[in-house]
């Protein structure tokens, strides 16, 4: 409830910045919509192994057996299901609000989907690395940002061409590809992440 | 070979071999880069288009070329560091970052320099400036990660982990960008041509770029001795060097 909260302010802030200009809003949209997904994601990112890890159920899990990649996938999936793909589900809604070309909407939505999981996964990459760090929100943003450049690219230009009225697979395509490589990677990468953040 | 290689993972060695170094070849660099930026700066010939303003590319190029070289140099100590576990390679991760980060941000502050006369703006959304502002990012969060972690191994094995992480998207980001560009483009901004560039202004070139390689690696030799004092200080080798 609340990032839906959030996603709704930060979209209002938009205009309120830009000015109501119809047509100026609905050039923007598709960035204005992708930057709300990319900083709900830094900001959710960072809370994704804090609370285990301060309570003790990180190690637990990490000297349990279980693979400890796994385990992390279960959770970013699990918080990508909570703030991505709800992102997902209303982003028609602040599309209108933006005066976006309905045309791009399916576009919109499918790109969010598959851009907000790799957000997720590069995300919980990020988080692994920063869990017991001071102030580490402010440096997961550091870490994320060039990371997460291509998704937010690939993203708002599968949007652009769709409300222009082209075909936008290829974009979709290149963003799929980056999260097949974060699925078969991030396992590894926030597992090595996790056990050296847990040694420290 | 190998037992060369193998080597330069003993600090004692390395350091004696960092002390010799710095002293033979720091002069004859220092002077190579006079020669270098006085050739360029006042001998090369004057461009046909840009004039004289062209000549901060005898700084910004040879910044750009060694600060992107430089990143991969981090990347490759960071894996070294995390497979064959050589604590040496942890020193020259953290000693590269701080220098490839200044590098970028020299190439990206003579660049806009330059832009300013040659297109009429300090700052455009460029592809290829785009990108090294990312690898400016790169190279800080390195840095910023570094200064995270109290202790020194894990930090350098959470840096180790990033690098490679940014090693994987730099060609994807590299790419990303110039496709945003190339969607983007506007209409205003006339880049003059890749000409194929004299041997006049070529060979000035090509000698600050060997310059800013070589002082690179002095420079970070500086800072890894830096560091092995820090860590050492009261080791007797080091007590013996110092005499």
């Amino acid at each position: 409830m609340n990032s839906l909260l959030f996603f709704l302010m930060v979209v209002t802030l938009f205009p309120l910045g830009l000015g109501p200009d119809p047509a100026v809003l609905g050039d923007l949209a598709p960035g204005i919509l992708w930057v709300v997904a990319l900083l709900s994601a830094l900001t959710v990112s960072g809370r994704l192994f804090s609370a285990d890890f301060e309570d003790g159920s990180l190690e637990q899990l990490a000297v349990s057996g279980h693979p400890l990649g796994l385990c992390a996938m279960a959770e970013v999936l699990a918080h990508w299901c909570l703030s991505g793909l709800t992102l997902v589900l209303v982003s028609p809604v602040f599309a209108l609000m933006l005066n976006m070309p309905t045309s791009a909407i399916p576009a919109l939505m499918l790109s969010l989907a598959i851009g907000t999981l790799c957000l997720s996964l590069f995300g919980g990459i990020g988080a692994a690395l920063t869990v017991g760090v001071r102030r580490g929100a402010l440096l997961l943003s550091l870490l994320l940002i060039p990371l997460t450049v291509p998704v937010l690219i690939f993203g708002t230009s599968a949007v652009s061409e769709a409300a222009l009225g082209y075909d936008s697979t290829r974009w979709l395509a290149l963003m799929a590809a980056l999260a097949i490589m974060g699925l078969i990677l991030a396992p590894l990468a926030m597992a090595a992440g996790l056990r050296i953040s847990l040694e420290n | 070979m190998w037992t060369l290689i193998h080597k330069f993972g003993s600090p004692p060695w390395f350091y004696r071999f960092a002390t010799t170094a710095i002293r033979w070849l720091l002069p004859i660099v220092l002077v190579a880069l006079v020669v270098g930026c006085v050739w360029g700066l006042l001998y090369a010939p004057p461009d046909f288009r840009q004039g004289n303003s062209y000549r901060i590319i005898y700084i910004h190029v040879p910044a750009a070329v060694v600060a992107l070289a430089g990143y991969y140099v981090m990347a490759f100590a960071g894996l070294v560091s995390l497979v064959w576990k050589i604590k040496m390679a942890d020193t020259a991760m953290r000693a590269v970052a701080p220098v490839g980060a200044a590098l970028t941000f020299i190439a990206l502050v003579t660049g806009s320099i330059w832009g300013k006369p040659t297109w009429g703006a300090w700052w455009v959304w460029d592809a290829r400036i785009t990108s090294m502002l990312i690898l400016l990012f790169l190279y800080l969060g390195v840095v910023a990660l570094f200064e995270a972690y109290e202790n020194q191994e894990v930090a350098a094995k959470a840096c180790a982990v990033l690098s490679l992480v940014g090693t994987v998207n730099i060609p994807i980001i590299y790419k990303s960008v110039d496709w945003w560009y190339s969607l983007h483009q506007p209409a205003s901004i006339k880049f003059t041509g890749e000409s194929a560039i004299d041997a006049s202004m070529l060979y000035p070139l090509l000698l600050n770029i060997g310059v800013f390689y070589a002082l690179f690696a002095l420079v970070v030799m500086m800072n890894m001795r830096a560091a092995l004092l820090e860590r050492h200080g009261k080791a007797a080798w080091l007590r013996e060097v110092l005499g």
